[in-house]
């Protein structure tokens, strides 16, 4: 498929979009997304520019009001002098692999001031999303925005995976529902470094934040997390509450990674989860060509045929 | 892997707050196999052209209840044009009567969808128009 | 009227049939009045609104020499949505799908030569409904007529706007301070009105079905009802003069089921949960406007058919006053010959079918009191989430319905599943997937609203601007954004006062915005 780059390469996209041609940052976002030959081509080009972006993940379960809150945080950036962008993830249908990406409506504050907001698709999970997010910051921290903020629903483990790449990764939850408890369920009081309590003003907030305090007590006694203890803000992000403590405990988190060590840390670990992802869709379209041209022989078990495709995926003969 | 969804920005232009045509076609689309990006209620141009250039947009779906399609189509068709976003194709829908159609086909509207309009119409319409913009550009 | 009714055979019939509870005795499901339309025939109230005041004043003249009993006032887009015809915002839908009031100039033309001492007067307008009706009372007063002589309806029915119609202006709870400040100024001052008009209709038009349509709109009026008490109002004080307001679709026994579990669910809550003694405040009473949803673009002539089924659901229901949709509507505001058809399809169904002499005459039929059983069954287990979610108040499940995007979830979802059954053919829509030959293609007699009423409207609003005492202005607006800024007060004076000076609608929403924000939906697609 010839993708429709209005005749201009990736190469002269970034040039482009480097300049400040919106249409053109978005044009390459939708390459890397597709992935393939052009996708490729742009991390190649794009991986040496990036690395400036300050990379913020941004998760919660549905009704949380992340949208709302990166759009109050966006616009708070934009009024301080600095260039944001947002990356919007919302699941696609696994029936029909379409989507309905509504993130725009909550955030539009910050588009009216002028916030860059793409909003993705998840696209099947797995391998495709995993490598797009980290394409799609790299573009964008090369356009010259920061913070890169990746905004998604907290559910599953591939959209998890994606805050847990992130600088640092922000865990957003709302009095009363139950929220504090879903997130350790999910896995995300491992990789949060911030709590946020949204809609402070209603009542039980204090609650969640106990509840988070202790289930983080809880965390540090097993020793499942050795890092720093997440900080918790409370915010009410419709009336714009909390949002500026809320920046400041963003920034403090970021210095502290670029005073020490955390920042190379989680960079390298982004990186390698990367190449891990790479990895496993190479592998995952090798199996599938491997299984095409020699599946499985009569009288042969499933773990033999598996063992013997194995060995000629890797060249090393059987590897049983 | 087979080709890229269709990505579609789905709007209302203007006051009026009829939106269950709206959800309607965007639910339609995304059975449909696209990617929606919705705006909802009381879109501006600017809005609407900002979302339509970011989002990357293969095409642009106008919802009017108000009765004022034919002063704000033009608007909208403009403001896309200005934007260097002219070849993206714009679809409206909600109350347009049939007699419209010409004056609104000649303001660059690339298609109507009137009351009534089924599913397969809706996707086959936005399919279309997509189609041929392709074909236009020629790439 | 006389009270012995025969048949066209000549057979007399009694004004009633059947055992248990009767019309007019509670718990009021088969009718709110022994007689019903015996004693006196539902009001024949036709909505109508377009261009400019002078233009809908004409319309409702026209209504009144026909026969019509009530007047009923659509508004234009950036007037339901407190933007002045000059705004941004308002380009393209001034005057277009309604009437355009900017300031207390504008009502006046709209009312000019009626006595509004003798008519009753609908006004459907919800964010910026306490605006309009200082309207209405300054422009009676400057006329001679006294408030407490003023009859008629305020929608005001700001829930319904989240959940549905999408015409918000300000977050939910100040906008319900909005609402029970106009039932604290009715109820003392105005007698004869209606402060609100609890409405399914445009929760039924956004796509839901009846059983919610029921539920989430009683939900609402239970809603109105604590916050009014919440703000020290005796219940028998404000709830006589709450009226609803319900469509009535094409499912005929389901519709009619729909409004007698309506007006029983209403009756016992009122009595057992709210603790009302006047009998008054028991009594549902609703108008009923046939379902515009259900009109088609082909063949628009069917949709005389379509209506008249729908009114004589409603009639047949119980209801007080009919608007009955126009066959054009599908595709532009509704013509004047269309308009008579509908107010004529009325008077068929009230003077030539028999229906009205007999109360509740489907009263006993096993299938229709098992549908309203059914449909009172189904609205409980809404009122039973409401309740949990709202720790014991409606009210504030009805707040976190709306904030969770839960009502607007259920709408989209009920409007999606019927478009899927009528896309797959499973449901028949006369005209559309079935029966489709012999569409003669598009009226030539649309009634159509130009650029130019939007110019007139603009010249005129810059005409008040001019003329007007503009420090009476500013210092009147002060005075609403200190009253807005005091839970405690009751807007409407402060309102009336500033509409006397010549503000705009416009410009009293932006101070209360100021006050009290804006809104932005929990979107739910």
């Amino acid at each position: 498929m010839q993708p429709a780059t209005e005749g201009r390469t990736p190469a002269e996209l970034l040039a482009a979009a480097r300049d400040g041609e919106r249409r053109a940052i978005a044009r390459l976002l939708t390459l890397v997304e597709r992935g393939g030959g052009a996708a490729d081509a742009i991390a190649g080009a794009t991986h040496r520019l990036a690395g400036t972006a300050h990379v913020v993940g941004i998760t919660g379960a549905p009704g949380s009001g992340k949208s709302t809150l990166t759009s109050a945080l966006t616009t708070l950036l934009v009024a301080g002098g600095r260039r944001p962008a947002v990356v919007a993830v919302d699941p696609s249908s696994p029936l029909t692999g379409g989507a309905i990406l509504g993130d725009r409506v909550r955030m539009e504050a910050a588009t009216v001031a002028g916030v860059f907001v793409r909003s993705m698709a998840t696209r099947g999970h797995g391998g495709g999303l995993a490598l797009a997010v980290p394409g799609a910051v790299r573009v964008l921290d090369a356009c010259g925005f920061d913070p890169v903020v990746i905004e998604t629903v907290g559910v599953g483990q591939v959209e998890v995976d994606v805050v847990a790449a992130a600088d640092t990764a922000v865990v957003v939850v709302t009095p009363g529902w139950g929220d504090a408890v879903q997130a350790n369920k999910a896995g995300l009081l491992e990789v949060a470094d911030l709590f946020v309590v949204n809609k402070a003003d209603r009542p039980g907030a204090s609650d969640a934040r106990r509840d988070l305090d202790l289930m983080l007590d809880l965390t540090e006694v097993s020793g499942a997390c050795p890092k720093r203890r997440p900080v918790i803000v409370e915010t009410t992000a419709t009336k714009g509450e909390g949002v500026e403590d809320l920046l400041a405990a963003i920034d403090a988190h970021h210095a502290v990674l670029v005073g020490g060590t955390g920042l190379e840390v989680r960079r390298a670990r982004r990186l390698a989860a990367e190449v891990r992802a790479r990895l496993d869709h190479l592998l995952g379209e090798a199996a599938g060509q491997a299984l095409v041209e020699a599946g499985p022989v009569a009288g042969e078990t499933t773990v033999e045929t598996a063992r013997r495709l194995a060995g000629r995926i890797l060249g090393t003969g059987d590897t049983g | 892997m087979g080709a890229a969804p269709i990505r579609v920005v789905l709007a209302k232009l203007g006051l009026d707050g009829h939106d269950r045509g709206l959800k309607v076609v965007a639910r339609m689309l995304r059975d449909a196999g696209m990617e929606v990006v919705y705006l909802g209620l009381r879109q501006t141009t600017g809005t609407i052209v900002d979302a339509v250039e970011q989002e990357d947009a293969d095409v642009v779906g106008i919802s009017m209840h108000n009765a004022g399609h034919l002063t704000l189509a033009p608007l909208i068709v403009a403001a896309l044009a200005d934007a260097g976003l002219g070849d993206v194709p714009v679809v409206i829908g909600g109350v347009v009567p049939d007699e419209d159609l010409d004056e609104l086909a000649a303001a660059g509207v690339g298609a109507v969808l009137g009351p009534g309009a089924s599913a397969v119409e809706v996707v086959a319409s936005v399919r279309g128009v997509v189609d041929a913009g392709v074909r236009a550009t020629g790439d | 009227m006389h009270p012995d009714r025969r048949t066209l055979s000549g057979i007399p019939v009694d004004p009633v049939y059947g055992e248990g509870p009767l019309p007019g005795e509670y718990p009021y499901t088969r009718g709110i009045h022994a007689g019903m339309y015996r004693d006196r025939h539902w009001t024949m109230r036709m909505f109508a609104g377009f261009g400019t005041a002078e233009d809908t004043n004409g319309r409702f003249k026209e209504l009144l020499r026909s026969g019509g009993t009530g007047l009923s006032t659509a508004f234009d887009m950036p007037t339901l949505m407190g933007r002045d015809s000059d705004h941004p915002l308002a380009i393209g839908e001034v005057g277009r799908a309604g009437v355009a009031v900017d300031t207390v100039d504008d009502m006046a033309d709209l009312f000019a030569d009626i006595d509004l001492a003798a008519v009753t007067t609908s006004m459907t307008i919800n964010g910026p409904a306490p605006i309009l009706l200082a309207m209405y009372v300054a422009v009676a007063e400057e006329g001679g007529v006294e408030r407490r002589l003023l009859a008629g309806t305020l929608q005001n029915d700001i829930l319904k706007e989240y959940q549905a119609q999408k015409e918000y202006l300000f977050p939910p709870r100040p906008s319900v301070r909005l609402v029970t400040d106009v039932i604290r100024f009715t109820a003392a001052e105005m007698p004869r009105w209606n402060p609100v008009s609890v409405s399914g209709y445009h929760i039924r038009e956004a796509g839901s079905t009846a059983a919610q349509e029921l539920a989430f709109t009683l939900a609402n009026g239970f809603a109105y009802v604590e916050a009014a008490a919440a703000v020290g109002l005796d219940v028998d004080e404000f709830a006589p003069r709450l009226s609803f307001f319900f469509n009535s679709h094409s499912d005929f026994f389901e519709e009619i089921g729909k409004f007698r579990a309506a007006r029983r669910i209403w009756a016992r809550w009122m009595r057992e949960r709210y603790g009302a003694r006047d009998e008054r405040s028991l009594k549902l009473r609703f108008h009923t406007q046939t379902a515009g949803v259900s009109l088609t673009a082909q063949q628009p002539e069917v949709n005389i058919a379509r209506v008249a089924l729908q009114a004589l659901a409603g009639v047949l229901g119980g209801t007080q006053s009919l608007h009955t949709d126009s066959y054009d509507e599908a595709l532009a505001l509704p013509s004047k010959e269309a308009a008579r058809i509908a107010l004529r399809t009325q008077q068929v169904i009230a003077h030539e079918t028999g229906v009205a002499d007999v109360a509740d005459p489907l009263g006993g039929s096993a299938y229709v009191e098992w549908m309203t059983d059914e449909l009172e069954r189904r609205a409980g287990e809404v009122f039973d989430r409401l309740d949990d979610e709202g720790g014991g108040s409606i009210l504030e499940g009805v707040y976190a319905g709306i904030e969770s995007g839960w009502f607007m979830g259920e709408i989209a979802e009920s409007a999606y599943r019927f478009e899927r059954e009528v896309n797959a053919g499973d449901r028949v829509v006369v005209g559309v997937n079935a029966f489709t030959e012999g569409d003669e293609g598009g009226s030539s007699r649309l009634m159509r609203i130009g650029q130019d009423t939007e110019d007139l409207q603009r010249k005129r609003l810059a005409e008040v601007r001019l003329a007007r005492d503009g420090s009476a202005v500013r210092t009147a607006l002060a005075r609403v954004a200190d009253e807005a800024g005091r839970p405690e007060a009751n807007l409407m004076p402060a309102l009336l006062d500033a509409v006397r000076t010549r503000a705009t609608v416009g410009e009293v929403v932006e101070v209360l915005e100021d006050v009290f924000g804006t809104y932005v939906e929990t979107t739910v697609v």
